[in-house]
């Protein structure tokens, strides 16, 4: 059993983990984290931006004590910058160095300018070397934004935590890191590496955990005015619109209205304040005026209803 | 459920055996590997909770979104309904086996229980026979009334897969970002440069070079299958056919009242199951199109998860819309602003003095960064020519 599994022996714990870094997670994926530190497999979180993917990584390396590791995916990503890199420069030095020395050994030149000291580490290296804190987390972010030919490369990495180095040899961790991928599902990834991973789809929240996380991330708020916040973004969320508001915008939303004084809602602030919200102008023009005054007018009611 | 900690282990691991095997014929492409990683997880989550058991069955048995639903339907009825559950635990009791035909039949009616879809398209018959619009036939009035596709005869398929694999779509090839070794590059490879020159001892540095890579831009055909359109129908879903085998970025959405995504039926190899399935899967042949509603679905539903890679949208559809243009301005310029290139293919402009008279049509031209006509269309030549030639009238969305 590893470190980080035996810090967490249940799956309360985990939640009371991911809780102790003010992160409100679900019981499902208070279970995933779990089953991932205890079988030590990598974790894959797809969902709709701002659903609080990336912080579940950093809340995992906050809670265990371990270094974050991030690898921020983009299209042509390649081994050199994920993985590992010769320092060239340095090397052609080396054998200038040694031509002026008189050295005409080739062997000798090869084992010499292939070896660790030329090496660069990048973060897959970095992450399956672990530190002296123990193997770090490893947030592999947006995959989907990376190529194909960069999935198949993370496939050995992700089954047997190990890094093929042709010059050096295998490297192997020797304690796996805790790998979290995450993906926004602008594409579908590949089934090899889903296979490999625990999965889990990370949702909207509901009201009730929703209003928990704006008061915990926005403390400053009136509590009158997190409950319109949340109930307004809730209902927005069963309109069809082309971008949801996810929980970041919510908190925005709640620490933008602080910031503007305000303790409770009002059309013309809704109005004025959309911008943090919904990020489309055709979403925008939908919700202008009389629809944000309806959506207000109908959360007032069903507050009221709650409260009376 | 307190029954749960008195099931020894080894029951446990029957049934979760018996799940997977019931998620399999449900649909769920689940490996035999997944077996031993759903034992795992079941194991190290524990039973005394249900949803914990849930969650942990999940993580490892589902991995795309659209899964969940049935796997939550699954689980709601294998791991919950009283009846079943006993008929499990009896099943799994040592002093009674079962015998093993009784075992099988179990397995059959929870499978039927637990794939709604396979059902579905049964349904649709109804529909393909009757509704036939016959504004909307415009000069054409022959329509499929049966998706019966006939088989393909290997001659046919041959054609289909010449004329594909010949097609050059006019596309230009994307640049990426990764490079290729290119002994005339413009980038030095530090990298095979250092190895080619300790090959030599490094008495020489050989300079290696690279060049950037290229890619064919992702494919997305939006194809209308409405009556109007039927007459095509068929050649079209062959020629899609070859396509999604041929390249490997297509998806292929058919629409006519609604929109199906019938990508994964096509990736069948063989083109006459892939078809058939198709046509289970779709409950709309030869009825109305609701362009404007279509699009508006695609726009909201996929155009973040297919149009990300640069993609290129094939518009095949006549225009002639029986919401007569309402709201599809705004889709179709959502869906051009959204994709790298907007081609539209009209098959069923079959005489030369063609005017935008339909208000679909009208709607449709200002957005399109290309628009094909195409005056006669009988066979995979043809439709593989008219989308190979250079753009013969180009608009753009100034126009």
């Amino acid at each position: 059993m590893t470190e980080a599994a035996s810090a967490v022996a249940s799956i309360d714990q985990s939640q009371d983990l991911l809780r102790s870094q003010s992160y409100v997670a679900d019981r499902r994926l208070s279970t995933v984290v779990y089953l991932a530190l205890r079988m030590g497999r990598p974790l894959f979180l797809e969902g709709e931006a701002g659903v609080g993917k990336t912080e579940i990584a950093k809340v995992l390396a906050g809670g265990l004590d371990r270094p974050l590791v991030r690898l921020q995916c983009y299209e042509g990503l390649d081994v050199a910058q994920a993985a590992y890199e010769w320092n060239y420069p340095r090397q052609m030095l080396e054998i200038r160095l040694a031509e002026a020395a008189g050295e005409h050994d080739r062997e000798r030149l090869g084992h010499d300018i292939f070896s660790e000291q030329f090496l660069i580490e990048r973060p897959l290296l970095r992450a399956l070397r672990g530190g002296p804190s123990g193997p770090p987390v490893l947030l592999i972010d947006e995959l989907d934004r990376a190529d194909e030919p960069f999935e198949a490369y993370l496939l050995e990495v992700l089954s047997d935590f190990q890094l093929s180095i042709p010059e050096l040899g295998t490297i192997r961790a020797e304690e796996p890191p805790i790998v979290v991928i995450t993906s926004n599902r602008t594409r579908e990834i590949h089934d090899a590496v889903k296979r490999r991973c625990l999965y889990h789809w990370v949702d909207y929240p509901d009201a009730a955990r929703e209003l928990e996380i704006v008061s915990l991330k926005a403390p400053r708020a009136a509590s009158a005015l997190s409950r319109e916040v949340v109930a307004f973004v809730q209902a927005l969320r069963e309109g069809d619109y082309f971008k949801l508001p996810g929980i970041a915008e919510t908190i925005d939303w709640a620490n933008a209205l602080v910031a503007l004084d305000k303790l409770s809602l009002d059309p013309d602030t809704v109005n004025d304040t959309l911008g943090v919200l919904l990020k489309y102008q055709d979403d925008l023009a939908r919700l202008q005026g009389s629809e944000a005054r309806r959506i207000l007018d109908q959360v007032r009611a069903d507050l009221a209803a709650e409260g009376g | 459920m307190s029954g749960d900690e008195a099931i020894p282990a080894g029951r446990l691991a029957e049934n979760v055996v018996h799940f997977v095997r019931v998620l399999r014929a449900a649909g769920l492409p689940v490996g035999p590997d997944r077996v031993l990683d759903a034992l795992q997880a079941a194991e190290v989550a524990g039973v005394r909770r249900r949803d914990d058991l849930h969650a942990a069955l999940a993580s490892v048995l589902v991995d795309r979104h659209d899964q969940l639903e049935l796997f939550d339907q699954a689980f709601r009825i294998f791991w919950k309904d009283p009846a079943l559950l006993d008929r499990v635990l009896q099943l799994m009791l040592p002093h009674a086996p079962a015998p093993p035909d009784q075992r099988r039949r179990d397995n059959r009616r929870l499978s039927e229980a637990l794939a709604p879809r396979s059902q579905e398209p049964r349904e649709p018959k109804r529909e393909k026979e009757i509704e036939v619009d016959a504004r909307l036939t415009f000069t054409d009035q022959e329509v499929l009334r049966k998706m019966d596709f006939e088989s393909m005869s290997a001659a046919e398929l041959a054609r289909a897969q010449r004329a594909v694999a010949r097609m050059q779509l006019p596309l230009r090839p994307i640049p990426t970002r990764r490079t290729a070794p290119d002994p005339r590059g413009r980038h030095v490879d530090l990298g095979a440069t250092l190895r080619a020159s300790a090959r030599s001892g490094g008495m020489v540095i050989p300079l290696r070079r690279r060049s950037p890579r290229t890619r064919p831009p992702a494919l997305v055909v939006l194809c209308d299958i409405s009556g109007s359109m039927s007459r095509y129908s068929r050649m079209f879903l062959q020629f899609l056919h070859a396509a999604v085998n041929e390249r490997t970025h297509c998806h292929v959405l058919l629409f006519g009242t609604r929109l199906t995504n019938v990508t994964p039926q096509m990736r069948s190899r063989d083109p006459d199951v892939a078809l058939r399935r198709v046509s289970e899967q779709v409950q709309d042949w030869a009825g109305g199109t609701r362009i404007g509603a279509c699009l508006r679905e695609f726009n909201l539903r996929w155009s973040r998860r297919l149009l990300g890679q640069g993609a290129v949208v094939l518009l095949v559809t006549d225009g002639l819309d029986r919401d007569a243009g309402a709201g599809l301005e705004r889709e179709i310029d959502r869906l051009h602003k959204s994709c790298r290139r907007l081609i539209w293919l009209n098959p069923l402009l079959r005489y030369a003095g063609f005017e935008a008279r339909a208000a679909g049509v009208r709607a449709l031209l200002p957005h399109v960064d290309e628009f094909r006509p195409v005056h006669s269309l009988e066979s995979f030549e043809q439709l593989a020519q008219a989308l190979a030639s250079p753009a013969s009238r180009q608009r753009r969305a100034a126009g």
